[in-house]
């Protein structure tokens, strides 16, 4: 997998000083109707985010149940909108639960993500010296190990669990927010504001807190974005190679794996959960490109 | 010049013990765990020890560090429990395989995406660049295995002209460069995206600039600025990235090698952590650390070369 780093467009922190800070709702709905791209990633996000939120109500099987007589005719048909899988399962019901299932744990991934990189991103650039050596040679070590493999030895080792999916993605997408962050500290810390602050007497953490990271705001919500992408195919790559969240709760990755044997005879079971995954990706990927631009006009 | 690859090489040095040390107390911390993969599931305690003391793994795991380190340097990178063989040769092996898919894939790769990111960037807003870029967003956004099963569906189950698998065994009734051709495609496909809009992007910002405007009052006609101004400068700023992408293809591709069962590297990886075969484990991950350290390294000096006005 590849990461993208996001260029970094600080915007001019001192221009926000005395003016008004964009409220947020605005600046979504600018970024819904200035980028057709950005609009059609919302409508496919929000499709995604409607199923998993609804899926127990959206769906009229449960998404394990087997069911062996299906399995002679597995196409779709009324009472299966989507035909059922290799063991006779429902596969519209494991899809709007596979999106349950990848809608929270990538999300809570890279906010542990974001956390600890922000935090390790602003101690590192505003403190300076051997803590910020410390952290970047660290973070360089963490980033000179392929990704893939890493994933690979830790799950293997510690096991194929959502708690370690997320641990694992967390702690190997920290560094690379850490660089983004540290990158913008390093330019923000001398400006005026930050010094008066230090002449008002406040301390390090809500110097680092209050005046620096709101400026990291920009960059990190597209990073954010684009993220939730990686970490989408993460899961589903993992699912994909048998080291993904246990069965039989449904994972997509995991759906493409077990019936992938299948593609010639049943190609709907492996097809519609490589679209599945595919969608929620590019929406995600399609809004990120939405708020850069939005970030450039405004 | 000489002083910086100097220095980034004992770092690199220093990063190669880190990881081997880190790798080898990753396997540590469950030291049963060979033995009764050895043993298999019914073994009793008498057995399991037999076995632990006869490999030695009953010593200090400080000792056992320092005594593979050893081995290692003189090329001896253990025994695979899974293949049953030794490390070294399977590991060469594959990583050849790997290598080739890599060579093939980068060589399809790079130009494409020169190609098409000038044409999107050169004219900034434009149709072409428009669909360039929603068409490379789309393809870097379809992970790799979905790309594959789309591709098979077409390409293999529909029109029938393409193998499904790649084994590299010309037993299947498919001769061996036809079996290059879904990988490389899906590899493609996955990667090219991310590299257009870096390219893009540099073009972008290299058309704004005032020579190329100068180019352009001077006369120049619009092919001439971009070929003969615009596309080198816009290439220095890509280049790292561009060399990253090896990185990616040596160890990235256990997604692609596991859809068409090809013997690469990355499978290699996978089906050693599955069955915790350790031994392999280690070495592949020494290997895949130096790959990526080497890349990072070329991706500087090349740097430096190409833009003199990078000092270290």
């Amino acid at each position: 997998m590849t990461e993208v780093l996001p260029r970094l467009e600080t915007r001019d922190a001192d221009a926000d000083v005395g003016g008004t800070r964009d409220p947020w709702l605005a600046v979504g709905l600018r970024v819904l109707t200035a980028s057709p791209i950005g609009t059609i990633g919302g409508v496919i996000l929000l499709f995604w985010a409607i199923v998993a939120l609804f899926a127990p109500w959206l769906t009229a099987y449960p998404p394990n149940r087997i069911d062996y007589l299906l399995i002679a005719d597995p196409y779709p048909s009324r009472a299966h909108w989507l035909g059922v899988d290799n063991l006779g399962r429902d596969m519209w019901s494991r899809i709007a639960h596979g999106a349950r299932t990848v809608l929270t744990v990538a999300p809570i991934a890279v906010l542990t993500a974001a956390i600890l990189g922000s935090i390790l991103g602003l101690l590192a650039g505003y403190r300076g010296g051997w803590i910020d050596a410390l952290i970047t040679r660290i973070g360089d070590t963490m980033l000179a190990f392929p990704k893939i493999i890493l994933y690979l030895i830790i799950i293997a080792k510690f096991g194929a669990s959502a708690f370690n999916i997320i641990a694992v993605i967390g702690l190997t997408s920290a560094p690379i927010i850490a660089r983004i962050v540290r990158a913008v500290t390093l330019d923000v810390k001398n400006r005026d504001y930050v010094a008066a602050a230090r002449m008002r007497g406040e301390s390090a953490a809500y110097i680092m807190l209050v005046e620096i990271l709101p400026n990291v705001r920009g960059p990190l919500i597209v990073d954010f974005f684009l993220r939730l992408g990686y970490t989408t195919i993460a899961i589903g790559v993992l699912g994909f190679l048998g080291v993904g969240l246990p069965p039989p709760d449904p994972d997509w990755g995991g759906m493409v794996k077990e019936t992938y044997g299948l593609l010639f005879v049943y190609p709907h079971m492996t097809l519609i959960p490589c679209l599945a995954i595919s969608t929620l990706v590019i929406g995600f990927n399609f809004l990120a490109t939405g708020l850069k631009e939005a970030g450039q006009d405004g | 010049m000489l002083r910086f690859a100097a220095k980034q090489l004992f770092n690199m040095g220093f990063t190669l013990l880190a990881v081997s040390l880190l790798v080898f107390m990753l396997n540590e911390w469950t030291p049963g765990d060979v033995v009764s993969k050895i043993l298999g599931p019914y073994a009793n305690a008498d057995q399991v020890e037999k076995v632990t003391r006869e490999m030695g793994l009953d010593r200090p795991a400080i000792v056992r560090y320092f005594e593979y380190m050893g081995r290692a340097l003189t090329g001896d990178l253990g025994q695979s429990i899974v293949y049953r063989a030794p490390v070294a040769s399977i590991l060469w092996d594959r990583l050849g395989n790997t290598l080739l898919l890599a060579a093939v894939s980068f060589a399809v790769i790079v130009p494409l995406s020169v190609v098409l990111g000038v044409l999107a960037g050169s004219r900034e807003g434009s149709f072409t660049d428009r669909a360039v870029s929603v068409f490379s967003s789309i393809t870097a956004s379809i992970p790799e295995f979905a790309m594959g099963v789309f591709l098979i569906a077409i390409f293999v189950v529909g029109l029938g002209i393409l193998p499904g698998t790649s084994p590299l065994r010309s037993d299947t009734g498919w001769p061996i460069w036809s079996q290059f051709v879904m990988p490389v495609l899906v590899v493609t496909l996955y990667d090219a995206g991310y590299l257009i809009s870096m390219i893009r992007t540099s073009m972008v910002e290299v058309m704004r600039q005032p020579y190329i405007r100068t180019a352009t009052l001077k006369g120049m006609s619009f092919g001439q600025v971009v070929r003969g101004h615009a596309v080198r400068n816009a290439l220095i700023a890509p280049f790292t990235v561009i060399l990253l992408q090896l990185n990616y293809l040596v160890s990235g591709l256990v997604v692609v090698e596991t859809v068409f069962a090809y013997p690469g590297f990355g499978r290699m990886m996978l089906e050693a952590a599955l069955a915790k075969d350790i031994a392999i484990i280690e070495a592949g991950t020494l290997v895949a650390v130096v790959v990526t350290m080497l890349t990072q390294l070329f991706g500087d000096l090349g740097y430096m070369a190409l833009d003199p006005r990078i000092r270290v």
